[in-house]
């Protein structure tokens, strides 16, 4: 059987010709939760955009493949490539103001991408955008629907961005730090929904985190990124229990906790971020013999 | 929430009282041969240099005088109002649809295409407005159509600068990057995504560009470039006025102030109107 995605030896350099993905190799299960992990600048980001195709234009994809559900994205022309991105894949982003467009009302860009992209009726795509709103518990669909994006608080626009990344039934989800901007307190809700929804519906999803708490709530496989460079891949359990890379057990370490806040927030310390930085520099000097 | 609100009520008075007088004028011009007291090109030097209407000899039925050919100063503003409102209308209209097009593309396209608009912004404004439109005009010859085609050749970079940064700002958002992931085409995103978003800086851009165009068309006028020199306009009246000012300064002042009134309205109309279309700031 098919991963849903299947990334190999991703490769991507700036204009300056510096790797900002270091020959990146990551598989997702169909219907598993796979966690990318790392700090800002990291790369996860990046690596969610370009299995989205939305790559911002100064990186350049220089080797590697992004295999969705078989079909090796590359290969594809572009426009049959965004057909089937736009089918098959769907984000849930990080920040539910911009990923909603302000001067149009909640229901017709629900309603627009299932009737324009999947070429719906509109009363089909009207019933299911509210049963989806039903399922992120939304209880008032019909105000919902008619209101404007900064009319609604940011945990009801993440719900409506999670019903409408659910909609059209995409086999994979990319969910970009979906709660880095949300209340502690609607955070915990709004994670509960996307496992609940990812559940019921089987559907597949990278989810991208800089918080450990996170993963080792909702994912089954996690990857940690360091400079664009996977450093440690396992299931979620095994990691927790052993973590096998430093960078890994000093991330672990650096989580605050409950019971003593402050001794615990340690940062990364210098030897293993000299450890790290031999590793890239070794990896990017293999990396560049064979490439020129 | 309160507090947008309580700003949408202060912006009120100024929306009433722009939008009133530009009602008014726009009224009194489209109707000027039922609500003109006089003839505006009747002459009769039996009354020439009457004052206004709370001046010792000013007659009644020439509310603001007479110019010093006796033609009822009131009548002329009012069908001078005629050639003012025209000319905003379509110069600013024209001027918005180059402008905005051409910004739009060059902000959401990005690349040779922005290059290549903003390179042709750049030079063109680098002429004076007001030496370019007298050269336009003196080249494509006097009359009507002339100044509406001047004003809008020379202003359509207002509205491409700002609509070109606008879009820039818009085509950076999620929202647009979600769209792609969707599988919107380009084009679709440009118009069906990025466009309602700028349209209240459209609309704003639009009465201001009004207002300007009233006082390129005086401005022309003044240096009698802009229509025969039968038909009053707001320009020609101040130009007759400056020479009778010792005599008769009100030839000259109530053009001004008429003048002055629409153009800031045109342009306070455009901000209260830009709060009205955003959905964020409403």
């Amino acid at each position: 059987m098919n991963a849903c995605l299947d990334i190999r030896d991703l490769s991507a350099v700036l204009p300056n010709g510096q790797r900002v993905l270091r020959s990146v190799s990551l598989a997702v299960q169909p219907g598993e939760v796979r966690a990318l992990v790392g700090e800002s600048g990291a790369g996860k980001t990046m690596i969610g955009k370009a299995v989205l195709g939305v790559l911002p234009s100064s990186v350049r994809i220089v080797e590697g493949d992004i295999r969705l559900e078989g079909e090796d994205l590359g290969r594809l022309q572009p426009k049959a490539r965004r057909t089937l991105i736009g089918a098959r894949t769907a984000l849930i982003p990080q920040d539910p103001l911009t990923a909603l467009n302000p001067s149009r009302r909640i229901g017709s860009q629900m309603t627009d991408r299932l009737v324009r992209i999947l070429g719906w009726n509109g009363e089909r795509a009207d019933t299911r955008i509210r049963q989806l709103l039903d399922e992120v518990q939304i209880r008032d669909p019909d105000r919902v629907l008619k209101s404007y994006p900064h009319e609604l608080s940011g945990g009801m626009r993440q719900r409506v961005l999670i019903a409408a990344a659910f909609a059209a039934e995409p086999r994979l989800i990319v969910a970009d730090e979906p709660t880095t901007a949300l209340d502690v307190t609607v955070q915990k809700q709004i994670l509960r929904l996307i496992v609940q929804l990812q559940r019921e519906h089987g559907t597949a999803i990278l989810f991208v985190t800089h918080d450990l708490g996170v993963v080792a709530k909702i994912s089954q496989k996690v990857s940690v990124l360091y400079a664009g460079k996977v450093v440690e891949e396992a299931e979620t359990a095994a990691l927790f229990a052993a973590p096998q890379h430093p960078y890994t057990r000093a991330l672990m370490a650096a989580t605050p906790r409950y019971t003593d806040p402050f001794a615990s927030l340690k940062p990364v310390d210098d030897a293993v971020l000299a450890g790290l930085a031999a590793e890239i520099a070794a990896a990017d000097q293999a990396w560049r013999r064979p490439h020129g | 929430m309160d507090e947008n609100r309580a700003q949408g009520r202060s912006v009120s008075p100024r929306l009433w009282l722009a939008g009133g007088w530009l009602l008014l004028a726009l009224l009194a011009a489209i109707f000027a041969p039922l609500v003109a007291p006089q003839d505006p090109l009747a002459q009769d030097l039996m009354l020439e240099r009457l004052p206004p209407f709370w001046i010792d000899g000013a007659e009644p039925g020439y509310w603001l005088g007479t110019d010093s050919l006796g033609r009822d100063l009131l009548s002329r503003l009012i069908f001078g109002g005629r050639i003012a409102f025209i000319v905003a209308f379509a110069a600013a209209f024209a001027a918005c649809l180059v402008g905005s097009t051409l910004g739009l593309v060059a902000g959401y396209f990005g690349g040779w295409a922005d290059r290549i608009i903003s390179r042709i912004v750049d030079v063109w404004m680098a002429f004076p407005p007001v030496l370019f439109a007298i050269l336009l005009v003196a080249v494509l010859g006097t009359g009507l159509s002339s100044v509406i085609l001047a004003i809008a050749i020379i202003d359509w970079t207002r509205f491409c600068r700002v609509i070109r940064a606008e879009t820039m700002g818009q085509s950076r958002m999620d929202y647009v990057e979600n769209a792609r992931i969707a599988g919107y085409g380009r084009i679709g995103i440009m118009l069906r995504e990025v466009l309602p978003n700028v349209v209240p800086s459209i609309v704003a851009l639009l009465s201001l560009e009004m207002g300007i165009a009233v006082i390129v068309e005086a401005i022309l006028s003044f240096v009698n470039l802009s229509i025969s020199t039968d038909d009053p306009t707001w320009g020609g009246i101040i130009a007759e006025g400056r020479l009778s000012i010792h005599q008769a300064w009100w030839v000259l002042v109530f053009p001004l102030i008429t003048l002055i009134v629409t153009v800031l309205s045109f342009s306070q109309f455009g901000e209260a109107l830009k709060t009205r279309f955003d959905p964020v700031l409403r």
